[in-house]
Formats: structure tokens, C-alpha cells, sequence
């Protein structure tokens, strides 16, 4: 069986070469101010010392799970600094680059993983939607939220755009694909970007899909591309292409960054049973880190200082998650019952109720409560 | 007061018509609501008055319908999804069970997500496969969703409009082959000063045995309290199956002790077996006999030519009326 559709080498839009050359690309303008390549180098080594912090707050027990980012820092920070205060992102459970950028805090990121809440921020105070566990979901909600920005009248050139996470493995989900659809057939304001790093857990991308990813975007009839997902400069300037044509009403863009996931899917996963280390190896030389860095340097845009700087305040931000960590408080036993439902439920509440006196009746017996 | 005669299935379209005047943010969607008003024309005559952003023809995929929603109830919309069939609604379980449900809860109320969910449901009209189910357990099993059904085109108008007003996601489900049963309608007035939507109703007072309905049951229960000559029964009709108003089952109970539970759905782990257990705890010293249950059977829905055997009728309520009186 011959298939050359899948065969066929993709274009890669790559504006940052692995060592740290800097390539104009016709069609996506970017502008390397030293200011702005100061600024992302700052926020990358930033989520990344974020993300080693959270890794090891694990492995001291005091957080349940952490989804690592690492390998995946250009993808996530360049795609949130292309949005707009007034668009909206519906992140999957491993955008904490995305996050940072849309001004959730470490705290309130650490407070979901470490179990005091499943939620943990105001998805309307950061425009940035809660973290979706199940795989896929939330490309349809980012869906029906661009519906209702168009019903709003809210599009135009400063217009309100809508972007979605989620990973090679969603692909294969029936809602990512509805997703698609329905987007297309409403013409609807979303960003759909796919971070293909390659595995989803131990399933490399082959098992999810034959094609290249964004080439199904042209299935559904709005455009798709795949950029170089370890190259900050390109996956800013393609997402910010993107939300511009879906906030001006020109509809949806699939974006397929092409990253790899150095870590493990998550704390409690063991890459080595199914991967092979040359393979990271080979990534690791495309670093979307160390080639920014290169940039600066070739360019003369940052010296000494100013690594030592970001260095430091990496320092810093670690021991402020160590300890803001430590000192999330667990929740209160009847914090169980809290926002189930908007208006009175007799049922939860005579159990509420029932839960509440339950607890009372240890009130001063020996060994109380716990 | 003045009323007006319709059916069933008209009483929820002009209260759905009611809704949508009432609020610019109310959306109806689904597949074929637009043009065609819906296969059973629940929403006819919406797309033309209220046009294609407001009547949403939606894909042909049911887990879109609702994961949409979810994100149109987060831009401050209020959606009206509609499920084709009963049997139809599975695709969406995961948005509705995993999403819709527990979004209140994940974002400790910062979201609100006003959905609505109806679903034409239950048996007797002759239907395929996948056209008669009656899924309500599923629903009342899941925190962070309110179940209703309705029984009379009277509770039709005014519930689909408390549903709509309603902060939180609502199933709410049409008894399909009560469509076309006609009564008189109240008009005027406020959803707000309606009888609530989490209120049970006394359909018929009585003092020897309570049995309570809920949908397309309602009927055939009140058939069978009038059929039997020897008992006085009282028909309770649940109206809310999430919350259940225990206070009103439980008055019944009290005064009539003995209970039947009559539902089209299968017995094992349905509604009934939720209402015997609490009445069980709640009414002990004041029941005569065992709570009864009357329902289908824990196999799939029959084909069409047996539906009449697998349905509770007159007489398979009355054997459970003379199970609790020979007890």
C-alpha cells in the first residue's frame, strides 16, 4: 500500500535555527528587539525552573502529580505571549508556560497538583480556563466560547480570539475532532494548537496518526501548519498570525508545534520502559532554551549580567514555590460540599448536614477528628 | 384564569419561545432544530423568529452539542441542547458527566453553566432500537446535575422556563409519547411564581396507598388508581427526580403506609430502589408492607412489538398495588 500524502517530508516554519540563527520568514514577521528576546529568554528559563521545582516537590511527597513541561517551554511561551488580554485559552493539564504567561501563579498551579483543589484559579480573572484532564474536552469548549464571541459581535482587528491545548494523543479523540468540525462549519474564532511532542505517554505519534497532524485541518476546510514547536520566535509569530485572522473573522487555524516531551508524561510515568535515550539525546540539541541564548549572544543583545540575572531570579522563584507549596493549607472536611450546585439541593444538603453533626459528635472525645 | 389548549410538545415549544423573548442569552441547539423545528417539532417556528444565531443546526455529533455549550454557558450564553432521542444521548455522557457536572465544583463556583439538556424519553411509540430508553438513573447518579420531567402540558410550559432560569446544568426529560396529549394551559404569570420546579405534586389524593410516577408514567398511574374500586390511592407525581422532594413523598407515605414506585425504567438501581431505600429509612415504623416497585425489565429495550409487555401498564401497577395490600 503506497500513501505518498504521508510520506511527504512537512513543511517546518522555523524562524530560530537550533544554534541560535535567526531566519525572516516571508510569511510570519517577527521582530527580535533585544527587549522582546530578553524578555522570552526570561520567561523560559522561568517555567522551566517552575517546572523542575514542582518535579521535585513530587518527589518529596508533597505534591500528588506533576505533568513535566520540559522540552516543551518555546511552544507554550511563544503561543502565550502571541495572545491578548482579551482572549481566551483552554489549556489541557501540561500548558503551566501558558499559564505563567496569562498570570496564574505558581501557588494557585501547585494547589491543583498537591490536591487542595481540582481547580485552583479564576478562569475569568486570567482568561485562561481550568486545567482538562480528560483528553481533548476542552477543544470543544474553546469551540462553543468562540460561538459566543461571535454572537457577541465581539471580532475585528482588536477582537476577542480563542486558543486551545492539547497533545498528538487528543488527535485520536472523537471531541478534538468534533471540535474541528464544528469550528469550521460556524467559522468559529479558534486557534486549535497541538503541541505533537511525540508521545502520548507511551504511545509515540504513529500510533495516533497515520498523516502529519496539521494536514487534517485541510479535511475540515481551515488552514493548518506545522511549526518548529522548540523555536520560541516561530511559534510566536504563526500564533499570533492565527488569532489575528480568527479575531478579523477569517475562522479557525490548526497549529501542529513539533516539539518532543523530554520528561515523563507525568511523575508517575517511566520513559525508559518504552523509549529509547538517543532519541532524547538528539532533541536535547534542539533545546528551545539554549538556541535563544545563542541568539542573544551571536547578536550581542545580552552579556554576562544578564544571564546572571535571570539566573538568579530562577533562584528565587524556586524557593518561592518550595515554600508557598508547603504552605497551602488543606482544605476543611465540608469543603467537600462547596459549589456542587449553584442553587439549593435538599439532598446535599440534608448530607452536609448529616456530614457536619457526624464530625461534631468527635468534638471533645478522646482522639478527636484524627 | 384564562388558559389555553395545547399539547404537551406545544407547551414546551411556547415555553420555550417564552424564554428566548425573555432573554437575549437563551440559545436553542441541536441536530435539525432549525428549519425543521425538530423531529418531533418541539421547536418549530423558532428558527424564523429568533433566526440561525439563536437556533443553532448543529453537527450531527452529540458530544459537540453539549461540549459547545459548555463553552457558550461560559461566554455568559444560556443553551438549550437538544438530544435527538434518548438512546442518542450516550455520545454526550462524557461532556455532560465529566465537564458539565463538575465544572461548578472544579472552579469552586466561579463558573456557572446554565445548560439545559432536554432528551424526548421513555417507550410506546412504536419506535427502533435506541428511541425508547429511559436513562434517568444515569443523571440522578451524578453530582452537579438536576433532572426533571413533566407529565401535563400544564408543568411542560413552566418547567422548561424554571429549567432555562436555573444556575445549574438541567436534564430535563420529555415523555415522548405524551407529546400529543392536550390539556389547558395558564398562560400568564411569572416561571418564577410557577409551583417550583423541585416541588412533587399530589395528582390524586388518597388514603390507602401512595404510588408514585414521574413522565410518561403519570397517566397510567392515575389510570390505574381510578380503575382500582376497593383501595383509595394517591398518585404522587415526582416532577424533580434530582432533587426528589422527599418531604411531600414521605407526608404521603406516612399517612397511606404503603408505596409503590412505577417507572419505565429497569428496576435494578433505578429511581424506585433510590425512593424505597430512603422511604425504608425515613417512614420505617409507619409502613404496612415492603415499598413495591413496578418498572421495565434489566434487559435492552424490546423491539416495538413488545414494548407493550415490557412497559408497566394498568394491570402491572395494580399487581404491585395488590403485592403491598396482601403483604
Amino acid at each position: 500500500m503506497s500513501d505518498s500524502t504521508a510520506r511527504e517530508e512537512p513543511e517546518l516554519v522555523q524562524l530560530l535555527t537550533p544554534d541560535g540563527e535567526y531566519v525572516p520568514h516571508p510569511d510570519y514577521p517577527f521582530d527580535p528587539t533585544p527587549d522582546h528576546v530578553r524578555g522570552l529568554y526570561r520567561d523560559l528559563v522561568l517555567v522551566r525552573r517552575l517546572d523542575a521545582e514542582a518535579v521535585a516537590l513530587q518527589r518529596q511527597g508533597e505534591l500528588g502529580l506533576w505533568a513535566s513541561l520540559l522540552g516543551q517551554e518555546a511552544a507554550q511561551i511563544g503561543s502565550g505571549r502571541a495572545l491578548q488580554p482579551q482572549d481566551m485559552a483552554f489549556p489541557s493539564y501540561r500548558e503551566h508556560g501558558v499559564a505563567w504567561c496569562r498570570g496564574v501563579t505558581h501557588r494557585d498551579l501547585l494547589a491543583m497538583f498537591r490536591g487542595v483543589t481540582n481547580g485552583g484559579w479564576d478562569p475569568y480573572e486570567h482568561n485562561f480556563h481550568l486545567y482538562t484532564i480528560v483528553i481533548g474536552s476542552q477543544t470543544l469548549h474553546a469551540t462553543g466560547y468562540a460561538m459566543g464571541v461571535q454572537r457577541d459581535g465581539a471580532l475585528g482587528p482588536d477582537g476577542t480570539a480563542v486558543i486551545t491545548y492539547f497533545g498528538d494523543g487528543a488527535t485520536s479523540q472523537g471531541d478534538t475532532n468534533e471540535a474541528f468540525n464544528y469550528a469550521a462549519v460556524n467559522n468559529a474564532p479558534v486557534v486549535f494548537f497541538c503541541q505533537n511532542n511525540q508521545w502520548a505517554i507511551s504511545e509515540p505519534s504513529e500510533r495516533q496518526t497515520r498523516a502529519p497532524i496539521y494536514r487534517r485541518a485541510a479535511g475540515f476546510g481551515f488552514p493548518g501548519l506545522r511549526v518548529d514547536g522548540n523555536d520560541v520566535f516561530a511559534c510566536l509569530a504563526v500564533t499570533r498570525d492565527a488569532l489575528q485572522r480568527a479575531r478579523e473573522g477569517q475562522g479557525p487555524t490548526l497549529i501542529e508545534a513539533f516539539t518532543y516531551r523530554m520528561g515523563a508524561h507525568t511523575t508517575s510515568d517511566d520513559p525508559t520502559r518504552y523509549r529509547a535515550s538517543e532519541e532524547a539525546e538528539e532533541w536535547r540539541r534542539k533545546d528551545p532554551i539554549a538556541r535563544v541564548r545563542s541568539y542573544l549572544v551571536r547578536e550581542g543583545m545580552a552579556d554576562d549580567d544578564f544571564f546572571a540575572g535571570v539566573d538568579a531570579e530562577a533562584e528565587k522563584l524556586g524557593e518561592q514555590v518550595r515554600t508557598d507549596c508547603r504552605a497551602l493549607p488543606d482544605p476543611a472536611p465540608l469543603d467537600i460540599f462547596r459549589e456542587v450546585y449553584a442553587e439549593p439541593h435538599s439532598h446535599l444538603d440534608q448530607q452536609r448536614a448529616e456530614f457536619a453533626d457526624y464530625l461534631a459528635s468527635f468534638e471533645g472525645a478522646e482522639g478527636a477528628a484524627r | 384564569m384564562s388558559g389555553t389548549e395545547l399539547t404537551l410538545g406545544k407547551a414546551i415549544n411556547a415555553g420555550l419561545r417564552r424564554a428566548m423573548e425573555d432573554d437575549p442569552k437563551v440559545l436553542v441547539m441541536g441536530e435539525d432544530v432549525g428549519r425543521l423545528g425538530g423531529v418531533f417539532r418541539i421547536t418549530d417556528g423558532l428558527y424564523k423568529d429568533f433566526g440561525p444565531d439563536r437556533v443553532i443546526d448543529t453537527p450531527l455529533a452529540e458530544s459537540g452539542i453539549i461540549g459547545t455549550a459548555i463553552g457558550l454557558a461560559m461566554r455568559g450564553y444560556r443553551p438549550v441542547c437538544e438530544i435527538q432521542f434518548d438512546g442518542f444521548f450516550f455520545p454526550a455522557a462524557d461532556q455532560t458527566f465529566t465537564q458539565l457536572a463538575k465544572l461548578r465544583a472544579r472552579s469552586e463556583g466561579r463558573l456557572t453553566l446554565p445548560v439545559v439538556i432536554r432528551i424526548p424519553y421513555g417507550g410506546g411509540i412504536g419506535a427502533v432500537e435506541h428511541h425508547s430508553e429511559s436513562p434517568e438513573a444515569y443523571f440522578t447518579h451524578t453530582a452537579g446535575l438536576r433532572v426533571v420531567t413533566v407529565a401535563n402540558p400544564e408543568d411542560a410550559y413552566w418547567m422548561i422556563q424554571q429549567a432555562i432560569a436555573c444556575d445549574d446544568p438541567v436534564v430535563f426529560l420529555e415523555p415522548k409519547r405524551r407529546y400529543w396529549d392536550k390539556a389547558t394551559v395558564h398562560t400568564g404569570g411569572s416561571p418564577a411564581a410557577a409551583t417550583p420546579m423541585g416541588a412533587a405534586r399530589v395528582a390524586r389524593a388518597g388514603t390507602d396507598l401512595t404510588l408514585v410516577a414521574y413522565g410518561p408514567m403519570v397517566k397510567v398511574a392515575l389510570q390505574a388508581a381510578e380503575a382500582d374500586t376497593e383501595h383509595s390511592i394517591e398518585v404522587v407525581d415526582l416532577r424533580s427526580l434530582s432533587p426528589v422532594d422527599y418531604d411531600t413523598v414521605f407526608e404521603s407515605v406516612r399517612r397511606t403506609g404503603r408505596l409503590v414506585v412505577a417507572h419505565e425504567a429497569p428496576v435494578t438501581s433505578g429511581l424506585g430502589a433510590e425512593i424505597a431505600a430512603r422511604v425504608t429509612e425515613s417512614c420505617f415504623y409507619h409502613l404496612e408492607a415492603p415499598v413495591i416497585r413496578v418498572g421495565g425489565f434489566d434487559t435492552p429495550y424490546p423491539p416495538s412489538r413488545l414494548e407493550e409487555h415490557y412497559l408497566p401498564d394498568l394491570d402491572r401497577i395494580l399487581d404491585g398495588v395488590d403485592r403491598s395490600f396482601a403483604f
